[in-house]
């Protein structure tokens, strides 16, 4: 019910006029500075909706009076940092991967930026570290299939492996077992031939003679490999798809021919350099 | 200002027995501290002089260290990552110096609390500093206690808010100047007071010269004693420090009491030596009566002593009547047969402050050796773990790793490399600022800087250890015989 708004004697407050069972209500208004702190809330909003991108709208939003927009702001940030690293990146351009290793600076310059380019569009296939995985060769080890000079990674990196691009690393091992070049048992005793090369097997008078026939073109007489042709060395420890007979055995049968895009188009020329930088410091670089 | 006890018994109410006449929830009793001469105010500001001079000044002091090193001699540059003091410059490494000197500080709060109460709180607070300051620029502005009494009483006049204008403009001036020194210990000091008022001073550099200066502002000029009493947790702990044996502002109640108004000529017999001129009350900052003992809101200025002495003198009693004393003094002269005639010797040697003094030391002696072995070149390793390890064609095992080189020194080094615990190791270095042979060259480091580089170590398939192998890489100088070592691990296949 109802009561006669008073004053309350212990607090000072006026009560709200309310009395629930003697129970009366104090009528204690928001503090003030609350109050004008929500007011100013209020205000700052309706300005803000007015000068900045807020309402969306069924195709688009509104622009807001300031014409502001977080990617222009981006692309301004992205220009200067380009803009910054000018000069660095010239001399990158017309400075030969050999000079860039020997000078300090660029040569750091280059690892940084090669590093991010790594991280952006390589280690999806090679991993984070380089390390490859099945079918990924390793960038951190000594063996190169297609060479691991500066100018042979450049030039892998520039035109990629087995693609349409007119300077692309060509080579094509043939589908031995697919096509019925051999029967399984000849496959059988190339493969183990392939695993007497690094110790793990007995060669077969049969395998040693089918691998002189059909493989030797490639991968040479004693198996080391050839990079001009991107034979991979079948004497070493280091297995692209596989080590055991198993694997060996399939990648005769089926052929392996693995593929990498080419990056001419899509990364600039001193981005492409920086990479050969990188990639060759890695560890396994000629 | 002169002598004056004729304060007005319903102004000098503590704010204790104003606060007992109201209901719990009640705001703020403003607190209006009167002037007052004497030996403890005389300390008070020449500590503050001492304190405020060394605080403004310091930022100013130049020390030439050559070419690209700041001039300044106290300087905590963080984009530049160095705090520079003088010779000494200390590196985002060497960090807990600086924790030391926060351990020392907080040790030397407790072994000065435990020996003279709360003598941080009343003499050398940055809050009891600035509110000292404040309050002499409102008195020189407004006038002392009653004047400013009565002109709050006072309805808004021209008169009345011009003085308060000036008031709050001065207090925003100091303020100011507090914000922009604080700024002056990170930045250049010179230059950047003139970019400050050019108005091309970072965006870092003006929040904090606001940010400081509103908290100056509002807290020695609004908040005052609420800041002691309510805000700051220092008080509450510092209970834990002061025993029966600290100093600390006591009324000697044995001898003040029964207290009474006393008229030139009566006599002293069966009355106390208190007058209850309330002049101590009215002098207090933080609007407490000394008189009813131990309080928490007591910050131990000693202003009430000043207060009394002068009181004490006018009536021709002796000095003394509240002073500084130990709890224990005054409990046995409380007690003794004939009142006043107890005596317990202050004892500043006891287990707790033999025990503070000893963890100073003890803490000093630690900060003395490590910054007289600090060492100015040091390495620290970091393993590559992706991949782990690289078998090379011919089952050779190797990790690579990258060095950082720490060269505090302002000139360049030559680091050469050696490598402990892998005898069939062979170390290279990848496309490193190196000069000398291939197999062991020197490592450059520029001055003042931390040199990184990468290093393959290949071991013969037979000599690869079995999963992880402790290993310690060196450094050592050939020039200076500086030298450096840091603990690393072989991985190799298996396991």
């Amino acid at each position: 019910m109802p009561t006669k708004i008073e004053k309350d004697t212990l607090s000072g407050q006026n009560t709200t006029g309310h009395e629930w069972d003697g129970v009366r209500e104090l009528n204690t208004p928001l503090p003030t500075w609350w109050i004008y702190t929500f007011y100013a809330t209020v205000v700052f909003a309706i300005v803000y909706c007015a000068l900045y991108p807020s309402w969306p709208w069924l195709n688009g939003h509104a622009k807001g009076m300031l014409g502001y927009w977080s990617r222009a702001e981006l692309t301004q940030e992205l220009d200067a940092q380009a803009k910054a690293r000018a000069g660095f990146v010239d001399r990158i351009r017309t400075t030969s991967l050999a000079d860039i290793a020997k000078e300090p600076e660029l040569f750091s310059f280059a690892m940084a930026g090669g590093r991010s380019a790594f991280q952006t569009n390589c280690m999806q296939c090679h991993g984070a570290g380089g390390a490859g995985s099945h079918g990924f060769p390793n960038l951190v080890d000594d063996d190169w299939i297609w060479g691991g000079s500066l100018e042979q990674i450049h030039a892998t990196i520039e035109h990629g492996i087995r693609n349409a691009d007119d300077k692309s690393r060509q080579s094509m091992m043939p589908r031995f077992g697919v096509d019925g070049m051999l029967t399984g048992a000849q496959i059988a005793a190339v493969t183990d031939y392939v695993l007497s090369l690094s110790g793990k097997a007995q060669a077969t008078p049969e395998g040693t003679q089918i691998f002189q026939e059909q493989c030797a073109a490639c991968h040479g007489p004693d198996g080391k490999g050839n990079q001009e042709l991107g034979a991979p060395s079948l004497a070493d420890g280091i297995w692209l798809y596989g080590g055991n007979r198993d694997a060996i055995y399939r990648s005769i049968f089926y052929a392996r021919n693995g593929s990498m895009p080419p990056w001419a188009g899509r990364l600039d020329e001193a981005t492409i350099k920086m990479l050969t930088i990188y990639v060759h410091a890695l560890g396994g670089g000629r | 200002m002169g002598i004056d006890t004729k304060v007005r018994d319903d102004e000098a109410v503590s704010l204790a027995a104003q606060k007992a006449e109201l209901p719990l929830y009640v705001t703020r009793i403003k607190v209006y501290p009167r002037a007052i001469a004497g030996q403890w105010r005389r300390i008070k500001w020449a500590v503050l002089v001492l304190l405020l001079g060394l605080y403004y000044l310091v930022p100013w002091l130049r020390w030439d260290r050559g070419p690209n090193a700041p001039s300044q001699a106290i300087l905590i540059d963080l984009d530049g990552r160095r705090g520079w003091f003088f010779d000494v410059v200390i590196w985002p490494q060497e960090v807990y110096f600086v924790t030391g000197l926060l351990i020392l500080a907080s040790l030397g709060l407790f072994f000065a609390s435990s020996l003279f109460g709360r003598v941080w709180c009343g003499f050398t607070c940055p809050q009891t500093v600035w509110t000292d300051l404040f309050m002499l620029v409102e008195r020189w502005i407004e006038g002392d206690r009653n004047e400013r009494m009565r002109s709050d009483r006072q309805p808004m006049s021209a008169a009345k808010a011009a003085r308060k204008g000036l008031k709050h403009a001065a207090w925003l001036v100091i303020a100011a100047a507090t914000g922009g020194a604080w700024v002056f210990y990170y930045v250049d000091a010179p230059t950047t007071l003139i970019k400050i008022f050019r108005g091309e001073a970072s965006l870092e550099v003006y929040t904090f010269v606001g940010l400081f200066t509103a908290t100056t502002y509002v807290l020695a000029g609004w908040a005052r004693e609420q800041v002691c009493t309510y805000m700051c947790p220092w008080p509450r702990f510092q209970a834990a420090m002061l025993d029966e044996q600290s100093l600390i502002v006591t009324y000697q109640k044995w001898r003040g009491e029964p207290r009474g108004k006393h008229k030139a000529g009566d006599s002293w017999d069966n009355r106390g030596d208190c007058v209850d001129c309330r002049l101590c009350v009215a002098v207090c900052p933080t609007g407490i009566d000394i008189r009813d003992g131990q309080q928490i809101e007591c910050i131990g200025c000693g202003l009430c002593i000043d207060a009394c002495t002068q009181t004490m003198d006018k009536v021709d009693r002796p000095r003394g009547l509240i002073r500084w004393d130990t709890l224990a003094n005054q409990h046995a002269k409380e007690t003794s047969a004939v009142k006043g005639t107890g005596r317990v010797a202050w004892r500043p040697l006891r287990p707790r402050t033999l025990l503070y003094a000893g963890l100073l030391c003890l803490v000093s002696a630690i900060m003395l050796a490590a910054f007289l072995l600090r060492s100015d070149a040091e390495l620290t390793v970091q393993r590559d773990r992706s991949p782990n390890f690289v078998r090379l064609s011919n089952g050779d095992i190797r990790n690579s790793y990258t060095l950082k080189i720490l060269n505090k020194r302002r000139e360049e080094a030559h680091f050469r490399v050696s490598l402990e615990g892998l005898p069939s190791a062979v170390l290279a270095f990848v496309g490193a600022d190196t000069d000398g042979a291939a197999e062991s060259p020197s490592l450059v480091v520029h001055p003042d800087a931390v040199g990184t580089f990468r290093v393959l170590v290949t071991v013969p398939a037979k000599g690869a250890p079995m999963g992880s192998k402790p290993i310690t890489f060196q450094v050592h100088e050939a020039s200076q015989a500086r030298r450096a070592s840091h603990d690393a691990v072989f991985v190799g296949p298996g396991r």
